[in-house]
């Protein structure tokens, strides 16, 4: 947060208000703020995330005065909304094809950092704040899931609230804690519903802290080098981002309403619209697809315990991958080795969510095996020996001046001390 | 014009267009997060309710609930009718006479949205200054007629639609 | 620089999501019908919507409850659009459970617009054991709660079929040849004539089962035409907006060098 000039407001009652509480000064430090000039569109996420959190958060407050968290009265609550309550379908619809738009900028952002080393030094904890985001998000779309009180709601519940069970000597009692009864019941959806709500808070509280954690080192950029801030190699956030933020967000809002407005089950299941029923399971249980390559990774294992540390694992590893990767080179522009084991593990990853969403049999079964296998190989093993062993390209000196200027000092990612 | 000061022209359409366009949009959006909060269509739906009037003694009254408001159906006497006639307009906060408040032929029957028009209390029966009724929440008096006569509220207790189906039976609404 | 190449991402993101709305289970596919309410601009049609209504009365209605609906829905734009007075004798032509009245007791009244669609069943148990075990499912979500959605509603109506030779059926099992693991416990409920149409159309069971599956389609999803209406309206919309950010983008980023 350094590098211009403080900010001295004009008129009198602004210099009054800032004395007290400098918010002029916070405004013309995010307006002025000197960001890369080389961004390229797979930065634009980061604003269409917000945007993301906000429909979430907006619609959701909506949806909450007419919804009516009840075993018996939740699914015809929903259809109520849908049928009744003024453009309630519309609502409805944008705040559960939102969570997949969400889901879907979220994964875009996150193979986004993984390209250009964004989650490497000294940006470890912007990356670690994202993580917990991510977290907290799969725990919102889960239990917003379950609220419809539909087949699928009911019975991914109890199937991700048995994981628990899996812990030795405690695990019944902790499920049958979750649960509130000796079942997913009443209880389970009520406390589900005020959680629901809770989280989204949790997040935008965490936002708060990924921009204030961003804003101390700056943006990372396409060619992964420290720039001088402010230089020629960067332009003031507004408005040469803000307007390219809006531009790339408007775009996406048309594939959003692409969904919300012509194919607005197509990425939810039709068996959330039987009513839930305790006495029968449906013939395939599957997640949404956000989830599914951690369903996959979860049913790869023959072993309950281990299923559910290895689906664990694979999130929890990637909070150390700052420390696995031992590149001194951010970008994998610049990376000829990491670029394609790079591209192998986003397959990697694409496969898993696809056998995810098949029965766990025969080749499936096979496949998710491999996949598993691989995923953790990519960071255990990959990470750290591409790091050591690979020759990187020569990179240039600044982003307007691209002499590539041999010296690597320049670009390192500095992991010795946090000075930039 | 130069054509630098062409490039401004242009510039400065486009910012504006930009800045319209996105501003109808935003208010298009904002529209149906307010609209969702009114009476929604199931509520709309409910207007009607049928009140059976038969075991009502002249001199009693019934309260009946319509769209979640008390309504007072009121079996007046003929004493009663013609107390209320007899005040003067000049006396009425809000001058209505007791004709224009019952259906013709029917006059002894006053029925009533049993809400005060100050603060939307529910009126005690046969309380107040004028036999009619007292609101207790800021001291209103209605008369016999439910109309204003002394207090904060502005105005006489509201008449909702209604009619007789016949002679047992009353449908507001 | 290595470039993205961002229709191959997608289109492997989308075979990917895929296999999640495609049901795996092994049936025949259901048959694809060319109805007027699919597409960016579908409408229902209103002919076909009220001669739905009347097979469901008629027909489904003896055993299928649609509980989410009203009498009023059937006069809604959007719908099959009844006049007040259509919407009204329908409505009155079912006696309502009300009350309980001012002695405490519950009465029976004609319907009104407001009320609920009555269900043929007064719970689900009741349902279950008049059904010989098989409970019939309530139809007002029922084209969204099934993943082929109209085609496999309208293909299982048609469906129905001999068994294959050495296929043993139980009591109550009928063989069709649509339906997810190609047993049902419905007898073939529609037969040619079964009703009588009053715009003369022909009653025959292929157009029953359009009529009727029109109808479901529409019960799921009473708000099709307004949505699709204001898809068009706001992706348009979108569109341009996109277009004069798009241009004010260039104007700005056209002070500096740099590509955007």
């Amino acid at each position: 947060m350094s590098g211009h000039e403080e900010y001295k407001p004009k008129s009198k009652a602004g210099k009054w208000l800032n004395d007290r509480l400098p918010l002029l000064t916070l405004g013309a430090h995010l307006t002025d703020y000197p960001t890369p000039k080389n961004l390229n569109y797979w930065w634009t996420f980061g604003g269409i995330l917000t945007f993301c959190l906000l429909t979430q958060i907006i619609t959701g407050i909506v949806l909450a005065m007419h919804y009516v968290a009840h075993a018996d009265l939740a699914f015809a609550s929903v259809e109520h909304i849908m049928r009744d309550v003024n453009y309630g379908w519309l609502i409805r619809y944008i705040h559960s094809n939102g969570a997949s738009m969400f889901f879907l900028a979220v994964y875009i952002h996150i193979f986004r950092s993984l390209f250009y080393g964004s989650y490497k030094s000294p940006r470890e904890v912007i990356w670690i704040i994202g993580l917990m985001i991510y977290l907290l998000m799969m725990a919102a779309a889960f239990m917003g899931y379950v609220l419809p009180w539909g087949q699928m709601s009911f019975w991914g519940a109890t199937v991700i609230t048995n994981l628990f069970s899996a812990i030795p000597l405690v695990g019944d009692s902790i499920t049958t804690w979750l649960w509130g009864a000796y079942s997913v019941d009443n209880p389970t959806l009520t406390r589900f519903f005020s959680l629901h709500y809770l989280i989204p808070f949790l997040i935008l509280g965490l936002v708060v802290l990924h921009i204030w954690a961003l804003h101390v080192p700056g943006n990372n950029n396409p060619v992964g080098i420290d720039i001088k801030k402010p230089s020629k190699d960067t332009v003031p956030f507004h408005p040469y981002i803000t307007i390219k933020d809006a531009f790339a967000l408007l775009l996406f809002m048309i594939v959003f309403a692409g969904f919300v407005f012509f194919t607005p089950n197509v990425l939810g299941h039709s068996d959330n619209y039987i009513p839930a029923n305790p006495l029968v399971t449906p013939a395939h249980i599957v997640p949404e697809w956000y989830l599914l390559p951690f369903y996959a990774i979860l049913r790869s294992v023959p072993d309950k315990l281990g299923g559910v540390i290895l689906m664990f694992g694979a999130i929890f590893i990637l909070f150390v991958l700052p420390w696995l990767d031992t590149s001194k080179v951010r970008s994998a522009v610049f990376r000829p080795i990491y670029r394609q084991f790079y591209w192998i593990f986003v397959i990697d990853v694409l496969m898993l969510g696809y056998v995810g969403a098949m029965p766990a049999e025969g080749i499936y079964l096979v496949l998710a095996r491999v996949g598993t296998i691989y995923y953790f190989l990519h960071f255990i093993v990959v990470m750290p020996l591409v790091g050591l062993f690979e020759k990187t390209e020569p990179i240039p000196m600044s982003i307007s001046e691209p002499v590539l200027g041999g010296g690597a000092e320049l670009s390192l990612a500095k992991k010795d001390n946090g000075k930039i | 014009m130069s054509k630098e000061e062409k490039n401004v022209k242009r510039r400065d359409f486009l910012f504006t267009a930009s800045y319209t366009v996105g501003a109808v949009g935003l208010g298009a959006v904002v529209w149906p997060l307010i609209d969702q909060m009114n009476p929604d269509k199931a509520q709309q739906a409910l207007a009607t309710t049928e009140v059976d009037i038969s075991q009502v003694e002249p001199g009693k009254s019934i309260t009946v609930l319509w769209r979640g408001k008390p309504v007072f159906l009121k079996r007046r006497t003929q004493d009663e009718i013609a107390e209320a006639r007899a005040v003067s307009m000049d006396d009425l906060p809000d001058p209505q006479k007791d004709e224009e408040r019952v259906k013709e032929g029917k006059d002894e029957w006053l029925v009533m949205l049993g809400v005060c028009t100050h603060l939307g209390c529910v009126p005690l029966k046969d309380k107040g200054d004028y036999k009619g009724w007292f609101c207790p929440c800021h001291g209103s008096h209605y008369d016999l007629s439910g109309r204003i006569r002394k207090g904060p509220a502005p105005k006489n207790m509201e008449i909702p639609k209604f009619e007789f189906v016949d002679n047992n039976t009353i449908k507001i609404g | 620089m290595e470039k993205f190449n961002l229709a191959k991402i997608f289109s492997v993101f989308l075979i990917i999501i895929f296999p999640n709305i495609v049901n795996t289970a092994e049936q025949t596919d259901p048959i694809k019908v060319n109805w007027s309410f699919k597409g960016l601009t579908g409408k229902f049609d209103r002919a076909s919507l009220q001669r739905g209504f009347q097979v469901y009365k008629e027909v489904c209605s003896s055993c299928h409850s649609m509980q989410y609906l009203s009498y009023r829905n059937l006069g809604e734009p959007g719908g099959p659009e009844f006049s007040l007075e259509e919407v009204k004798a329908i409505a009155a032509s079912v006696e309502i459970e009300d009350g309980p009245d001012s002695q405490g007791e519950m009465f029976t009244r004609p319907g009104r617009p407001s009320d609920k669609f009555k269900s043929p069943y007064p719970n689900v148990n009741a349902s279950i054991a008049a059904n010989g075990g098989a409970y019939p499912p309530d139809m007002s979500v029922l084209v969204k709660a099934r993943p082929g959605g109209s085609n496999y509603i309208y293909s299982v109506l048609v469906g129905y079929e001999e068994p294959p030779a050495g296929m043993q059926l139980d009591d109550g099992v009928y063989y069709n040849k649509y339906m997810i693991g190609n047993k049902i416990k419905m007898s073939a409920p529609l037969l040619d004539g079964i009703v009588e149409y009053s715009d003369g159309t022909e009653a025959s069971v292929d157009q029953m089962a359009k009529d009727v599956t029109t109808f479901l389609s529409w019960a799921a999803e009473p708000e099709l035409e307004e949505r699709h209406r204001t898809g068009i309206k706001v992706i348009i919309y979108l569109i341009l907006l996109t277009v004069l950010v798009y241009l004010s983008m260039k104007k700005i980023w056209s002070r500096i060098d740099s590509e955007i």
